[in-house]
C-alpha cells in the first residue's frame, strides 16, 4: 500500500512540470514529444497552433534530401523558429531568427527514419507555437556518407555559393546552394563537419536575419528566404562559418 | 527510448496478423499473355510497390526461339524470377538460352538469382549501375514489399552486350541502346515478329518515374523510337500497345514536366511550392499522377537549380 502511494506521488510530481508549462497533448502522437519539449522549448509555454505551417512530402523520396518549408507568417511578430525531427539521431535541424525577413524558410534535410518534423515558433509574448507533420521514410539519411565524401571531391568546391534573387514590390526572395559536405559525424571515420551559422545584412550593415544550421541539413544545402520589401535596390550580403572555422561570404545583387 | 520500443512492438503485433493473411503463399499469379508469334508478356500492375502486390508492377517477357528462350527482364525478387521460370516451362520445354536486362532499376533485375548459370546480358553502363546501386535497391524493396523479397540479393554477375543485331533461333533481334529514363536504357526490337520491348522508355497510362531521368534525352529517345516500324509495343509499365499513340502521350507529359520544373526553378519556387503546382486535366487518366509528380520534383530540381543558379561568391 505504502509503495502504491509513493508511486502515485512520484507520478503526480513528474506530471506537474508539464502542467506548469501547459504542455499540450501532441496531435502527432509522438512518444518523443515530451523529450523534444524539454530539449528545445523548456521554460516557456507551448501550444500546438495550425497557423504554423510545416510543409513536407509525407514520404521521403530521398532520405538525404527531404524538402521542408516552414511558414509562420500568420503569427505576426516572430523572434525565433526552432525546427527539429523527433526521431532523428540528431533532432535539431535549424534555428531561425527572422528579424527583417518573413518568418518563413525552406531547405532540405536528412531523415534517418519516419519522424514528426516540427517547427516551434516563439512570438513576442514568449509563447511557443508548434506545428508539424509526419514524414515517412525508408530511412538511412543520417548515417550514409555524403556524395562528396564518396567521390572525394568535396574539398574542390567547399564554400562555393550559387544562387539567385527575385524581387517584387513586397519581397526579396533569395535561393542559394552552398557547397559543403554537412557531415553528421554518424558515419565511421568522418567527424561532424557542417555550416553552423549564416547571417544576412544590408549594405548599411543592418542585420536582416540569422539562421543556425545543424548536422541534419542536407549536403550542399539549398536554402530559401524571403526578406521584407525594404532595400529593394540594395544588395543583400550573406556571411557564414562552419564548425571548423571556415568562413564564407556571398552577395545577392538586384 | 523504451516507450518507442513498446509502441513499435505493439504496432507490429496488431499489423502482423492482417498483413500475413493477405498473401501467405507469395504467389505472383504470373500468367503469360501471348502478344505475337513466340512472344509472351507478364503484365504487372500499374501501382507503386506494396506488400499487396509484392513488387509486381512491371512488365517482363520472353521469346521462344528454336535455340531456346530469350527472357527480357527478371522482375523485382527471387520469388518472381522463380515463378517466371515455372510459368515459362508451362509454355515450352525449350531451355532458357539467355536473359536481357533493359536497365538497372530493381523491378527489372532483382529476379536474376533464379537464372543462375544462364547468361545475363545488359548494356555496359547498366551493369556498372547495378554494381553500384543494386544492394541499396534491394534493401529499399525489402522495406516496401516485405517477405516477398526473401532470399533476394542484387547479384553482380552479367555480361556486357553491345548494341547491334543478333540472330537467335530464327529471330532477328535488334539490341538498341538509348538513355533518358536512366543513363542506359536497352530497347529490343524483334524484326521477325515486329514486337518491340521498350523497357521503361515507355510507360502506358502509368505516370512515368524519374529517379535517374534526363528529360531532354528521354524526349529525343521517344522521337527516335517513333521512327521505328513495329507491330506490338511492350512498355516497361502499363498495357501493351498496338500503335504509336503512347509516344505522343509520353512526349506531352515529358515536355510538360520539363517546362514546369524548369519554370518553377526559374521563378524562384521552392520544391514544396513546385509540388503544389496544378497538373493539367489531360494527364489525369495516368495512374500515380500526383505522387509521381511530387517525386519528380525531388529528383529533377537539383539539375535545374545547378543550371540556373549563378556563382555569387
Amino acid at each position: 500500500m505504502k509503495s502504491k502511494i509513493i508511486a502515485l506521488l512520484i507520478s503526480m510530481l513528474t506530471a506537474f512540470p508539464a502542467l506548469a508549462d501547459t504542455l499540450a497533448k501532441d496531435p502527432l502522437d509522438s512518444v518523443q514529444w515530451d523529450d523534444m519539449y524539454d530539449a528545445f522549448l523548456k521554460g516557456r509555454p507551448a501550444q500546438f497552433d495550425n497557423r504554423v505551417k510545416v510543409i513536407a512530402p509525407n514520404y521521403a523520396e530521398d532520405p538525404m534530401n527531404v524538402p521542408v518549408t516552414v511558414d509562420a507568417s500568420e503569427l505576426g511578430d516572430v523572434t525565433k523558429i526552432v525546427i527539429f525531427a523527433d526521431f532523428n539521431p540528431i533532432p535539431l535541424i535549424a534555428r531561425f531568427y527572422p528579424q527583417r525577413a518573413k518568418p518563413s524558410v525552406s531547405f532540405r534535410f536528412k531523415i534517418q527514419q519516419s519522424s514528426p518534423v516540427r517547427a516551434a515558433v516563439l512570438t513576442n509574448d514568449g509563447v511557443w507555437h508548434v506545428g508539424g507533420v509526419w514524414v515517412n521514410s525508408a530511412g538511412g539519411g543520417c548515417t550514409v556518407a555524403s556524395t562528396g565524401r564518396l567521390t572525394g571531391e568535396w574539398s574542390d568546391y567547399l564554400g562555393e555559393v550559387y544562387g539567385k534573387r527575385w524581387s517584387n514590390s513586397d519581397s526579396n526572395r533569395v535561393r542559394f546552394l552552398i557547397h559543403h559536405p554537412m557531415d553528421t559525424g554518424l558515419v565511421a571515420g568522418i567527424p561532424a563537419f557542417y555550416i553552423e551559422k549564416l547571417e544576412f545584412k544590408n549594405t548599411d550593415g543592418e542585420e536582416l536575419a540569422v539562421i543556425e544550421l545543424f548536422e541534419p541539413v542536407n549536403e550542399n544545402p539549398v536554402l530559401s528566404f524571403d526578406f521584407k520589401g525594404e532595400n529593394l535596390s540594395a544588395n543583400i550580403l550573406m556571411s557564414g562559418t562552419d564548425n571548423n572555422g571556415n568562413k564564407l561570404k556571398a552577395e545577392f545583387v538586384q | 527510448m523504451n516507450k518507442t520500443h513498446y509502441s513499435i512492438r505493439f504496432l507490429l503485433l496488431i499489423m502482423l496478423p492482417s498483413t500475413c493473411s493477405l498473401a501467405t503463399n507469395f504467389d505472383y499469379q504470373l500468367k503469360p499473355l501471348k502478344v505475337a508469334q513466340d512472344t509472351y508478356v507478364f503484365e504487372g500492375k500499374t501501382e507503386d510497390f506494396s506488400f499487396e502486390n509484392g513488387g509486381n508492377i512491371v512488365n517482363t517477357g520472353f521469346i521462344v526461339t528454336s535455340k531456346g528462350v530469350v527472357v527480357i527482364d527478371t522482375g523485382p525478387s527471387l520469388r518472381y524470377g522463380q515463378q517466371m521460370k515455372e510459368a515459362i516451362e508451362l509454355i515450352t520445354d525449350k531451355p532458357i538460352n539467355r536473359v536481357y536486362l533493359t536497365h538497372h532499376h530493381p523491378d527489372h533485375f532483382l529476379g536474376n538469382q533464379a537464372f543462375k548459370d544462364i547468361p545475363i546480358y545488359a548494356l555496359d553502363t547498366t551493369l556498372t549501375s547495378i554494381k553500384n546501386e543494386g544492394a541499396g535497391f534491394a534493401d529499399n524493396l525489402y522495406i516496401m514489399v516485405g517477405d516477398w523479397m526473401r532470399g533476394t540479393e542484387a547479384t553482380k554477375d552479367g555480361e556486357v552486350v553491345n548494341p547491334g543485331r543478333i540472330t537467335i533461333g530464327g529471330h532477328q533481334l535488334d539490341i538498341l541502346s538509348y538513355s533518358g529514363h536512366t543513363s542506359s536504357d536497352m530497347v529490343i526490337l524483334d524484326q521477325t515478329t515486329g514486337v518491340i520491348f521498350a523497357g521503361d522508355i515507355v510507360f502506358n497510362k502509368r505516370t512515368l518515374t524519374t529517379p535517374h531521368a534526363d528529360l531532354e534525352k528521354w524526349l529525343s529517345t521517344i522521337a527516335e523510337l517513333n521512327k521505328l516500324a513495329f507491330k506490338v509495343l511492350v512498355p516497361g509499365h502499363g498495357a501493351i500497345s498496338l500503335d504509336k499513340k503512347v509516344f505522343s502521350q509520353m512526349t506531352d507529359y515529358l515536355a510538360w514536366l520539363k517546362n514546369t520544373i524548369e519554370g518553377a526553378v526559374n521563378n524562384g519556387l521552392t520544391m514544396n511550392e513546385a509540388m503544389q503546382l496544378p497538373i493539367p486535366e489531360r494527364f489525369s487518366s495516368n495512374t500515380q499522377l500526383q505522387q509521381e509528380f511530387s517525386r519528380s520534383v525531388v529528383h529533377l530540381y537539383p539539375f535545374y537549380e545547378n543550371r540556373f543558379f549563378k556563382r555569387i561568391n
